[in-house]
């Protein structure tokens, strides 16, 4: 007898005197519960459903039951080819183009994704087994400055558990940590499942990133603008002083190396850009309104000269 | 394609008198060229799941119209349940998990 076949009164569950009433009546119950048309999502009921069918062919016929009792022919003599079932075609089409279009390797990895979103509710196993946990998901709203920082933060979940967070230095907004084994516990001495918190950056007020670099506007003084200055201006990581050279519009940008965002993958950092922005007093300056009346400019260009050619 | 009598020779028990009862309750649509019926693959599949319940698993005759239309039912569902996953699993990561949430959270209700 091939290892692989196991023998057919096992495989139905009925003593070697079973009656052919007693063989029908054990398939027709296991048939139920694994004909593969009948279980559209249980990727095992095929195997189950053949064995428990080579095994009935077998000894629903008078003929070679005798001949197996008797050790004439062994478990393979019942195997016949069965044609293909019914599912494989009623989802078939949806299967088949949906790989093709949207670049899914099987259905497989579609059916996984339904039993993580159910956790495999369709098809509940009637006896507990050793299974891994649920994955978990949950959303972390952190200040911005946290997020490109990085960071350590909790969560308490609904239950009142509380969850460590380490924020890598250089996430990103939607990043999605996966916690190992912090998800639901598994059953039966199953491993627990994953958690994994998705990262929401709330906007800061004055920093906007673009990839590692840090994009900021810097308003100066008039005074500053034109003449020159040291000043104080934030980063992600403190405030630094920088020099602003004579003569500075509107609209200029003035780069700080390495005071962007640290790249995860490589450890540089990017830069910070700076774009500088002119404002005039918001008190009455009566001085300079005085100055500029009586100023001549050396090059009185119109600045308006190009938009009304 | 297979015709009638090649489909009844090949089903161990089915008999001719099935299909054409199977037809009249529009349990089966083959298709019709000269008098002649053709089965396809996927009808050839029917007709030998029709088989299994009928004879194998013992499911009355009258019964019979009650369970495919069930069934019909359940593979229709799954195939636009399939479509709907397939269209979320093209979506980015972070909306991917805001629908599985979404789903757990209305488990977690339901419970």
């Amino acid at each position: 007898m091939k290892e692989d076949m196991k023998d057919p009164y096992e495989t139905l569950g009925i003593a070697r005197s079973a009656s052919e009433k007693d063989i029908k009546e054990a398939f027709k119950r296991l048939a139920r519960t694994c004909h593969p048309d009948l279980h559209p999502g249980d990727k095992t009921a095929e195997e189950k459903f053949k064995a428990i069918s080579t095994a009935n062919d077998l000894l629903k016929d008078k003929e070679t039951r005798r001949r197996f009792d008797a050790g004439e022919i062994d478990a393979s003599g019942a195997e016949r080819p069965r044609g293909q079932f019914y599912r494989d075609f009623a989802e078939g089409a949806a299967y088949g183009s949906h790989a093709a279009q949207d670049g899914f390797a099987s259905n497989e990895e579609l059916e996984e994704f339904l039993a993580r979103a159910f956790a495999g509710g369709a098809q509940r196993p009637r006896r507990p087994h050793r299974a891994r946990g649920q994955d978990v998901n949950y959303v972390l709203r952190v200040g911005f400055l946290d997020v490109v920082n990085g960071g350590e933060h909790t969560i308490t979940l609904p239950g009142g558990k509380m969850l460590q967070v380490k924020i890598p230095e250089g996430a990103e907004d939607r990043q999605m940590l996966r916690l190992e084994g912090q998800g639901m516990p598994g059953f039966g001495g199953g491993p627990a499942g994953d958690a994994y918190v998705e990262l929401y950056a709330e906007p800061d007020s004055y920093f906007r990133r673009k990839d590692d670099n840090i994009h900021v506007e810097v308003p100066i003084t008039l005074r500053e603008a034109v003449l020159g200055a040291r000043i104080e201006v934030p980063t992600i990581s403190g405030a630094v002083t920088m020099t602003i050279p004579a003569g500075s519009n509107t609209g200029k940008t003035l780069r700080l190396r390495e005071k962007g965002v640290r790249n995860p993958k490589t450890g540089q950092r990017g830069h910070q850009l700076i774009t500088l922005k002119v404002v005039l007093p918001t008190g009455d300056e009566p001085e300079l309104a005085a100055f500029l009346k009586a100023w001549q400019p050396n090059s009185p260009d119109d600045p308006r000269k190009e938009m009304l050619k | 394609m297979m015709r009638a009598d090649e489909l009844v020779e090949s089903i161990e028990a089915l008999r001719r008198g099935d299909i054409e009862a199977w037809i009249d309750e529009n349990l089966i649509v083959p298709r019709e060229e000269g008098g002649e019926l053709f089965f396809s693959a996927m009808e050839c599949a029917r007709v030998r799941l029709i088989c299994t319940l009928r004879y194998e698993l013992d499911i009355e005759a009258e019964t019979l119209s009650v369970v495919l239309s069930l069934l019909d039912q359940l593979y229709q569902t799954r195939q636009r349940l399939l479509s709907l996953t397939a269209a979320v699993a093209a979506q980015d990561k972070s909306v991917q998990a805001s629908v599985l949430a979404a789903i757990m959270r209305g488990a977690a209700s339901d419970e």
